[in-house]
């Protein structure tokens, strides 16, 4: 397709528009910074140093942005099915269970075995974790952000069961101290290091193969198609003969599978190799399964751009919290302002694809139709009429 | 053309990292100073009148004595990983006494602590260094307190019913239900004392009904542990039943129905550790606050009328295991 | 085992039920008009914490528990009309932009209560109001007439909430909007307008339920709905989008709740398994779900923002 110079020129604006709301979000944030008495100024040029300033702050923010970047792809796909996962979090729990369970329970084999079935230990805990809303979602209509969010309680409980029982540390018992960590994980477990480095661990390697793969999976096959097509138009996919149960189903396991990797190498690549839990879903997964979402939504809902958007929110999470020691400010800050930039980007979007779509492409109103779920793909399709089949041609496609 | 617009941002992206790279010359140079600097992460917030608080009322009043020249507080980090994250970034700030006070982050200092050999930390509460040079642990002997407590609690008692709310069945909280659940059974053999773990540190409106369950069941004796126990205190003060608190004088919260409190003070063992790091001991120890070296103290309520024979059983406990030493 | 159902052990666990049950009702009831309008509001647990320590600070300050419950639907009020603009206004996607409120409530109540407050202090709860003669019969006294004056309100709110969904125009235009906007908007009906009112009364009932439980409890402390909200807004689906199913729902999940925390006091239930009961509101609520939800019609314009012309 020909563009002309002030469509792309446009697309470079509608493609700065998250990252202005993140700024503009932290000018809040320095409104509050001053309210606190500290320098805001001050405050954030630590927190860039924090995130990007140094060899061990790129590593910190890669390590964090790494189960943002597998949630976020799950994301990508529910959403392109038309499927809100709020269920990341309990997803990441059970493939951090599942994992704990492979690593310790199966025999001792060369990591080179070891790694790959452990982490696919992961990828069945959180894609049960998925299938489980998607199939009441599909078959029995039970809304799925209702479920996931029954499920995130769920999953919380059966940690901290297995963690205080059946997976405890012995040696826990032994001392009395009966801490709710598991034991330290076989060492053919560990995730291996790239370049060297003690820390920085093949999972975000993995992460950015997964976002790829999406891609393919996605927009190269035919299972992708009719994924997208459920998600623009469920009727409309039905009658083209397309089974939207199965697809829906399948959306949702797929998500929840990429989310229990996540929380796989959350614990594979742990530094203690073990699994801790304080009853809450946030102490495993740090809030990764709710950041998740926001990064894929700052990636515009694609998995390549998702790897960019992963590592910037990956900085700001880690880039906050040494703001946080910087000046001292109580950490309730971070989470505050970690919520101003989700409402911030999420708000902005909207003008993001209406910049994209005032040249009269229709494909992204489509796209952006694609998000908004609902029980009546009726009222969507009426809303948002699609564009021919055979003519779909997504402008992220080409990437 | 397309891919030229997402180049054109991508090199924006980096020019904004090489931007923050350059300015890490400028304002990143932290002096390591003369004065002794502790940091301290901690998974509750700092003034939760319970663990944490603790560790921070001690640390400061280090810092009061001059003992300490600067304190640095990361709070709030219930994410073991930040955590991790936290305590590894103070090391290599060049913080002398790195305190990682919660048991969930003991099991990073097995990877941290060998990369920092000229910091020390100290970890608790917890009965174990792993054998590192630069490590000290410490915990606190709250079953002492609460035995004491518990002796207390049944001699209060007039239906011999003692209730306890607990968070999570472990670490130190259990230390404590265990030792005031004997303490009671001590003072009264053939006393109930149904306990109530429920499940969260941080579920308030669970622990104040959980409270109320007790006091259903007959308990006009309470007891409880960890911040969520706010909760349980004011349903106490609302049906005028007695509270034994811990961790931190509860005294505030209640003053009508609150008899005593286990306080901590890690002053004692804080001194130590940091004279022996001033001495070029970085770690090996473990530190255990108990009555005997003053790290626990039963603060009372003077407010509430506590009959002399009461108060004398547990400065009779108190004194057995000060002799116990 | 033969003690387990005793009268008194009943009472008990109806009584807690109920108290357990108010501020999710509460809050329920509050995006339930949200969620009939179109507009499904996840950041109710932020409102809800802000709300909460918007209550506990006024008490604390002035002594006055109604004034704090005042100050808790003030500042539910501006953040329902913060989320109004945010999700009515720029269109935000819905499902995420709560998010953003609650971690920004969750991270905000606990800030400024640091700032402003410190260490806990207790503050004046709600006096407990028995109802005259009512309140002195047998069992079902002490169950349902010895509470404080804010559950019966609360349970006051749910034939009010049905009359205004179902019987004022108001309602019908909340339906109208929430079911097809389009011919809503053809027959004169604002529909931004309309949706802005549902929701901001959603927020103002979200702060209200905050300001409740703070006040109850007497105390506040960061995280105090322990993610209250998000239950509140599984009870909307559980509740069919109706009131009355509603009080059902909040009544059942508080009940649940209850009944494991009396086994316990009791040592019925093994310690070991106790991770094992607290499961059972969630399981239970799914499964409920699973079974009703077909019969269950959302608003068909639920999460769909609003453009004329298209």
């Amino acid at each position: 397709m020909t563009l002309n110079l002030t469509d792309q020129q446009r697309r470079i604006v509608a493609y700065s528009i998250p990252v202005l709301a993140v700024f503009a979000a932290l000018l809040f944030g320095a409104i509050m910074l001053l309210l606190l008495g500290a320098n805001p100024i001050e405050g954030y040029s630590e927190m860039f140093i924090g995130a990007f300033g140094s060899g061990d702050a790129l590593i910190a923010t890669i390590l964090r942005a790494t189960p943002l970047l597998f949630v976020g792809t799950g994301i990508v796909i529910a959403f392109r099915a038309n499927v809100i996962n709020i269920g990341a979090e309990g997803q990441m729990v059970l493939g951090g269970l599942f994992t704990v369970m492979a690593a310790l329970y199966l025999p001792s084999m060369p990591s080179l075995i070891m790694i790959p079935l452990v982490l696919l230990a992961g990828v069945i805990g959180g894609g049960l974790w998925g299938f489980i809303p998607g199939w009441l979602k599909a078959y029995l209509k039970v809304n799925e952000i209702l479920s996931t969010i029954m499920l995130n309680i769920v999953a919380v409980q059966l940690m901290s069961y297995l963690l205080r029982g059946p997976l405890i540390d012995p040696q826990e018992i032994e001392r009395g101290t009966r801490i709710p960590q598991s034991a330290r994980l076989p060492e053919s477990s560990d995730l291996p290091m790239l370049f060297g480095s003690d820390r920085l661990h093949i999972g975000w390697l993995l992460a950015v193969l997964c976002a790829v793969a999406t891609y393919y999976l996605l927009w190269r096959t035919p299972f992708g198609f009719r994924l997208r097509a459920v998600g623009l138009n469920e009727h409309a996919a039905r009658y083209a003969g397309i089974p939207v149960r199965r697809t829906i189903t399948m959306a949702l396991t797929l998500s929840g599978a990429l989310a229990g990797l996540a929380g796989a190498v959350l614990v594979a690549g742990s530094e203690s190799h073990r699994m801790f839990s304080d009853g809450s879903t946030l102490g495993f997964t740090g809030g990764a399964g709710f950041n998740g979402i926001v990064a894929a939504l700052l990636g515009g809902l694609h998995p390549l751009w998702t790897i960019a958007s992963s590592l910037l929110f990956g900085g700001l999470i880690v880039g906050g919290q040494a703001l946080q020691r910087a000046v001292q400010v109580p950490s309730a800050l971070i989470v505050a302002l970690n919520g101003l930039v989700v409402v911030f980007v999420v708000a902005a979007d909207r003008y993001r694809t209406m910049l994209l779509t005032t040249d009269g492409r229709d494909q992204q109103i489509i796209d952006e139709g694609s998000m908004h779920g609902g029980e009546d793909a009726t009222a969507l399709g009426s809303v948002y009429d699609p564009a021919p089949k055979g003519t779909h041609s997504y402008d992220n496609e080409d990437l | 053309m397309n891919r030229i617009t997402k180049l054109a941002i991508l090199i924006a992206v980096f020019a904004l990292v090489a931007a923050a790279c350059g300015s890490d010359s400028d304002s990143g140079s932290d002096s390591g100073g003369d004065g002794f600097r502790v940091a301290i992460v901690a998974p509750s917030a700092s003034n939760d009148l319970a663990f944490t608080q603790s560790m921070v009322d001690a640390v400061n009043s280090l810092k009061d004595s001059g003992v300490v020249s600067e304190v640095a507080i990361t709070d709030g980090t219930f994410v073991p990983e930040d955590g991790a994250t936290a305590i590894r970034d103070y090391a290599s700030d060049g913080y002398d006494l790195v305190i990682a006070h919660g048991s969930q982050y003991g099991a990073f200092l097995p990877e941290i602590a060998p990369d920092f050999p000229d910091v020390s930390f100290a970890w608790g509460t917890a009965a174990d260094t792993y054998g590192l040079p630069n490590v000290f642990s410490y915990e606190a002997a709250s079953d002492q307190g609460g035995r004491v407590m518990g002796i207390m609690a049944a001699a209060l008692s007039q239906s011999d019913v003692v209730g306890i709310v607990g968070p999570i069945e472990v670490g130190d909280a259990k230390l404590y239900v265990d030792g005031f659940k004997a303490g009671v059974l001590v003072g009264k053999p053939g006393a109930d004392v149904p306990v109530n773990y429920i499940d969260s540190f941080s579920d308030v409106a669970l622990a104040s009904e959980a409270a109320t369950s007790l006091i259903g069941a007959g308990a006009d004796v309470l007891s409880g542990t960890a911040q969520m126990v706010v909760g349980a205190i004011t349903v106490a003060k609302a049906d005028g039943v007695l509270w034994f608190g811990t961790q931190a004088n509860q005294t505030s919260l209640a003053p009508e129905i609150v008899v005593a409190s286990q306080v901590y003070h890690w002053e004692g063992i804080l001194e130590e550790i940091v004279s022996n790091v001033k001495g070029g001991t970085l770690g090996g120890e473990l530190y255990s606050i108990t009555f005997a070296n003053g790290g626990l103290v039963i603060e009372y309520n003077d407010d509430y009328p506590l009959p002399d024979d009461v108060r004398e059983l547990g400065d009779n406990a108190v004194k057995a295991f000060e002799d116990a030493g | 085992m033969g003690e387990v159902f005793t009268a008194a052990v009943l009472v008990a666990v109806v009584a807690s039920a109920i108290r357990l049950a108010v501020p999710l009702l509460l809050a329920s009831l509050g995006e339930t008009f949200g969620q009939r309008s179109g507009v499904l509001n996840l950041g109710v647990d932020g409102i809800m914490l802000l709300g909460a320590f918007a209550g506990y600070y006024a008490v604390l300050k002035t002594g006055n528990v109604w004034l704090g419950l005042l100050a808790g639907a003030i500042v539910g009020l501006f953040l329902g009309l913060a989320s109004s603009f945010i999700a009515v206004t720029l269109k935000a996607e819905q499902g995420i932009s709560g998010i953003g409120v609650y971690l920004f409530g969750l991270g905000m109540s606990d800030l400024l209560f640091q700032k402003l407050v410190g260490t806990p202090i207790p503050i004046n709860t709600f006096p407990k109001v028995d109802i005259p003669i009512l309140s002195d019969i047998p069992y079902l006294g002490p169950m349902f007439f010895q509470h404080s004056t804010v559950v019966y309100l609360a349970f006051a709110a749910i034939p009010v909430s049905t009359f205004i969904i179902n019987r004022t125009t108001f309602g019908m235009n909340i339906r109208a909007v929430g079911e097809y906007p389009e011919a809503a908007d053809t027959l004169g009906v604002s529909v931004a307008g309309t949706r802005w009112a549902a929701e901001t009364i959603g927020g103002t009932l979200a702060g209200i339920a905050g300001g409740v439980l703070a006040i109850s409890l007497g105390i506040f402390q960061q995280n105090l709905t322990n993610g209250a909200g998000f239950i509140a807004i599984a009870l909307v689906y559980f509740g069919a989008f109706t009131p009355l199913g509603i009080m059902w729902g909040a009544l059942l999940f508080g009940a649940i709740n209850a009944l494991v925390l009396e086994l316990k006091t009791l040592e019925i239930i093994p310690r070991d398994l106790s991770n094992l009961a607290a499961m059972a509101p969630a399981i239970i609520t799914i499964l409920a779900l699973a079974v009703v939800a077909r019969r269950i019609r959302a608003p068909a314009a639920l999460t769909k923002p609003f453009t004329r012309g298209h």
